[in-house]
């Protein structure tokens, strides 16, 4: 038995293990001991896909009770390294669960179906045949509904959310069916080995790799395909949220590497240019709606959509630039997708746990009704500070190194001998910049708001911290932020092993070298010089407090008049006007102002409400009208059933003898 | 190697340290004259710094440690903006090149902080400048990347000095039709960054006009100190950044005790030049209504995107 033999099995024993554990153990401790062995097998997944990573080999076949060949998983280089993010996830999600949980989401189901979705995930990228992936695939869309659906008996939002997301992803797993039966036909089998094979520039291969893209993007939130995203996250238990978020999102964009780089290396150039499209447009459009959005969650969320974006754009940038032969830069830029990927993973489960953290002291997922956090939760504050750094992609984070792999790849990708390339890049460079800038905005207004100033609501002022399992959480989550962004070195190597990467490698003090296009980063050595300049500013400082320490005073200045109400304070809503505004007519934003006068005089007002609504536009645009169609279609063939039996008798009739006509013509 | 940079990054730092608040003094100094008034005299900023190093700072209720941190950070990012910028001299670290996205990402850091303190204390002015600053300073980092990356484009590389260097020994390219438009976008995308009219007014303290004074309003003393420092030294590297561009002659590829006073010479006669210009644009200038700045950086924008396309296109034909 091989290493990752065992370590595929030690995942299904520890699940077997806290689904027992979910089952048996009464409420006061199931937590603890199903939260405890969803860790271990988060860890054995992390483990085993950084031995199927490092070129371990095994493979484990499970049976099922379906009428199918087995389920065999046999990890590749490409599966381990998106094993190891969901593992780690998947574990830092449990551990963060067993503070965290109450209610309906303690339950025996929410831990049950806890322990399968970090199974599922762990093992789709595993599985080795079409047949297999689609199965997991399919227990993770289930449990993950299941887990969803927790809250739903308190709130009918959760029940709208789990609709919504149910329908997307079946919509998702229709299309990947389609996708792969039309490989599998053309590949004389449904084992990955064999659908390579498919010559990826025959008319079968675009049209599997049009289907399976589009599923692929429905899952990893992709607009227009989004939809679902900005419902679910905030709806779900905050662990469920960062494990949707950071690790099943994720599952999207390796399923569009499974089919762009292992299945059908080498395709056509439109297949590139319709993932940039993709990427690029999801990318801006998420970040435009998270810098306007004002509920914590549905904001983390849209900013899910705009980094599944940049991956999509960082991929096809890597599939256009390979398909005109200019490897360097191609491989840095699907080295940064995978950069992109694990940064991604370690920045949104800080803040899916920072919001959570939120939630669960003030009851607020508004940040409109928050402030003044630091003080009362600074763990929560360090930890989400954290995570938005790495968010709006600042150094030393993993989101500043990987956009930086981005640009780089961009920029070094454009060449004057390709007219159609040299177009491309400096547009995406530009979506990149404005993506860039605007999560700035967005972040800063998240963190500003939620955790600075003076509480804005009843909820802020009487939070605490949280207890120690969600803090431990937090913390290492954020750790792996500030870790992956000082020490990338090991990261792009094991990506340059994943996918196959020769020029891309570690320099330095565990920097990273994109050989290919002679750009290299060490954001150690960055931090050095950073800390270097700050010595002698610190110095001053620290010589100044001694003489001169600062002065408590109880008001702020405010330009020599400042009532100490919070209601004066910019909100989030007031923070994002000017943007709002910029942008008004791709967000289209209602506005209400309603003004009512006193009664004594028309020019004295007595109090005035403002009310906004944004909503998604591609919702009320594209999802609107089509469900509006499928309802009058949907009411139109109600007439057909009156429940009339003799109707029902004459329909047959008129079926057999339709029947009886054809067979005899 | 590393000690001739180590050398370099020094100098660069200590002399930019000394600069900038010269700098503001002369430009505050120009306006002045030019408008009619005798003005405080060029070390007037200087002033004001050791003042307020010697004051107390306060510190109000409610507010957190954002108030004392963030001014640190503000200074050390545009300290480390100077280093990172070839403004004396041409020569870098191995391992930390002045790449221009790490440029920028430094300088993005010393944004948030600002914005940060402003939202800090809770009162609306801070707010307000806080939001203010952040959606300009969206808005303005396309055209930056996009101008810088249009300059790349003859040396095939992002790094700055390289850049320099490149325009050094081809001072053919610097009046290039792509290299002027480039130098234009970016031109405007610092005085946007670094709030000078059109976009903000750096004199002015009308609560509905105002950008970068509503963030500092709540801070005193030493943070006060730093937040002026921190953004002194950003107009400085900023335009000493345009003027190595504009005109790469003098810079040290070098480094010798001779060289490396002609680049501080160089230096100080680019930032004389270019800030007194800056602060003469000023008068005729009246300041834009916040709703049409992105109008203007759109326009930047353009020219910067445009740059890049003919850089590409143009050649080839």
């Amino acid at each position: 038995m091989t290493l990752v033999q065992a370590g595929l099995l030690a995942q299904v024993a520890a699940t077997c293990l806290a689904l027992a554990a979910a089952a048996v153990v009464g409420p006061r401790h199931r937590a603890r001991f199903a939260g405890a062995a969803i860790v271990a097998s988060g860890i054995a997944g992390a483990v085993t896909g950084a031995l199927a990573l490092a070129g371990g080999r095994g493979s484990v076949t499970l049976p099922v009770s379906l009428p199918f060949d087995p389920v065999v998983l046999a990890p590749d280089r490409l599966g381990g390294f998106f094993m190891i993010v969901a593992g780690a996830v998947g574990a830092v999600a449990a551990l963060y669960g067993i503070g965290y949980v109450q209610g309906a989401a303690a339950s025996r189901t929410s831990w049950s179906a806890m322990a399968i979705f970090v199974l599922a995930l762990q093992l789709v990228p595993a599985a080795d045949d079409a047949v297999s992936f689609l199965l997991l695939w399919e227990l993770m869309a289930v449990s993950s509904t299941v887990l969803l659906l927790a809250d739903h008996a308190r709130r009918a939002a959760v029940r709208s959310a789990a609709l919504w997301y149910a329908v997307m992803t079946h919509l998702s797993f229709l299309l990947l069916l389609l996708g792969f039966a039309v490989l599998a036909a053309a590949g004389g089998g449904t084992g990955f080995g064999s659908m390579a094979r498919v010559s990826s520039v025959s008319t079968a291969a675009s049209a599997a790799f049009v289907l399976l893209i589009l599923g692929f993007a429905s899952k990893a939130g992709i607009v227009p395909l989004h939809v679902w995203l900005p419902r679910a996250h905030p709806e779900a238990p905050s662990h469920v949220s960062a494990l949707m978020s950071a690790a099943m999102v994720k599952m999207g964009v390796y399923g569009a590497l499974l089919v762009s780089v292992r299945l059908m290396p080498g395709g056509p150039v439109w297949w590139g240019l319709l993932l940039i499209a993709l990427g690029g447009v999801s990318a801006v459009y998420g970040i435009l709606q998270a810098s306007v959005a004002t509920d914590l969650k549905r904001m983390l969320a849209y900013s899910t959509s705009e980094n599944v974006g940049l991956m999509f754009l960082a991929l096809g940038t890597g599939l256009l630039l390979r398909s005109y032969g200019i490897g360097g830069p191609a491989d840095a830029a699907i080295a940064a997708c995978l950069l992109l990927v694990a940064g991604h993973a370690a920045f949104k489960t800080t803040l899916f746990l920072g919001a959570g953290s939120i939630l669960h002291a003030t009851g607020e997922r508004d940040l409109d009704r928050l402030g003044g956090l630091t003080a009362r939760m600074p763990v929560t504050s360090m930890a989400f500070g954290i995570g938005a750094l790495g968010a709006a992609a600042l150094p030393v984070t993993s989101g500043f190194v990987a956009e930086w792999a981005l640009l780089q790849s961009l920029i070094h990708g454009a060449n004057t001998q390709n007219r159609l390339v040299s177009v491309v890049m400096p547009i995406a460079v530009t979506v990149v910049a404005l993506t860039a800038g605007l999560a700035l905005l967005a972040f800063v207004k998240a963190y500003g708001i939620a955790f600075l100033a003076r509480p804005r609501g009843e909820g802020a002022a009487t939070a605490h911290e949280s207890g120690r399992a969600m803090r431990v959480a937090m913390l290492t989550a954020a750790a792996s932020v500030i870790a992956l962004g000082l020490a990338p070195g090991p990261l792009l190597t094991a990506a340059g092993a994943a996918a196959g990467l020769p020029r891309v490698g570690p320099v330095g003090w565990w920097g990273i070298d994109l050989s290919g296009i002679g750009a290299l980063l060490d954001p150690l050595a960055l931090t050095t010089m950073a800390a270097a300049v700050l010595v002698p500013v610190l110095l001053v400082s620290v010589r100044l407090a001694r003489r001169l320490p600062r002065r408590r005073v109880a008001l702020p200045w405010g330009g020599g008049g400042v009532r100490l109400s919070p209601r004066m304070q910019y909100t989030a809503t007031s923070y994002a006007e000017p943007l709002s505004r910029v942008f008004d007519d791709a967000l289209r934003p209602e506005r209400d102002v309603l003004v009512t006068h006193s009664a004594e005089s028309r020019y004295l007002v007595e109090r005035v409400q403002f009310r906004q609504y944004l909503d998604d536009i591609v919702e009320t645009t594209v999802y609107r009208p089509g469900i509006a169609l499928m309802d009058r279609i949907g009411l139109a063939a109600r007439r057909l059933q009156n429940g009339s039996i003799h109707r029902y008798l004459g329909y047959s009739f008129f079926a057999l003898v339709a029947i009886l006509i054809v067979v005899s013509l | 190697m590393n000690t001739r940079a180590l050398v370099l990054a020094a100098v660069q730092v200590i002399v930019m340290a000394v600069l900038s608040p010269l700098l503001v003094g002369l430009m505050r100094q120009v306006r002045a004259r030019m408008e009619g008034r005798a003005g405080a005299g060029v070390l007037q900023p200087a002033r004001d710094l050791r003042k307020l190093f010697a004051k107390e700072p306060l510190r109000a209720e409610g507010t957190s440690w954002v108030m004392s941190v963030g001014p640190v950070v503000l200074v050390a990012s545009s300290a480390l903006v100077c280093v990172l910028v070839p403004l004396v001299g041409t020569i870098t670290f191995p391992l930390v090149p002045d790449d221009l996205f790490v440029m920028v990402s430094v300088l993005l850091l010393g944004t948030v902080a600002l914005a940060l303190v402003g939202l800090d204390a809770g009162s609306a002015f801070g707010g307000m400048g806080s939001s203010r600053h952040m959606t300009i300073a969206a808005l303005v980092e396309p055209t930056v990347l996009v101008s810088v990356y249009a300059l790349s484009i003859p040396v095939g590389s992002s790094s700055l000095s390289a850049i320099v260097h490149g325009r050094l020994v081809h001072p053919s390219s610097v009046v290039a039709p792509v290299s002027l438009l480039a130098l234009v976008a970016l031109f405007v995308a610092v005085v946007a960054e670094t709030g000078r009219m059109p976009v903000d007014n750096p004199s002015t303290h009308l609560e509905l006009t105002m950008i970068h004074e509503a963030m500092v309003l709540e801070s005193s003393g030493r943070d006060l100190a730093w937040l002026e420092l921190g953004s002194w030294l950003r107009l400085g590297a900023l335009l000493g950044l345009v003027g190595s561009l504009l005109a790469p002659w003098g810079i040290a590829s070098s480094v010798t005790p001779l060289s490396l006073l002609i680049g501080v010479l160089a230096l100080v006669a680019k930032l004389v030049v270019l800030g007194s210009a800056l602060a003469a644009g000023e008068v005729f200038l009246a300041k834009l209504r916040l709703f049409r700045v992105p109008e203007l950086l759109a326009g930047s924008f353009v020219l910067a995107f445009l740059a890049v396309t003919a850089s590409y296109l143009v050649v080839q034909a």
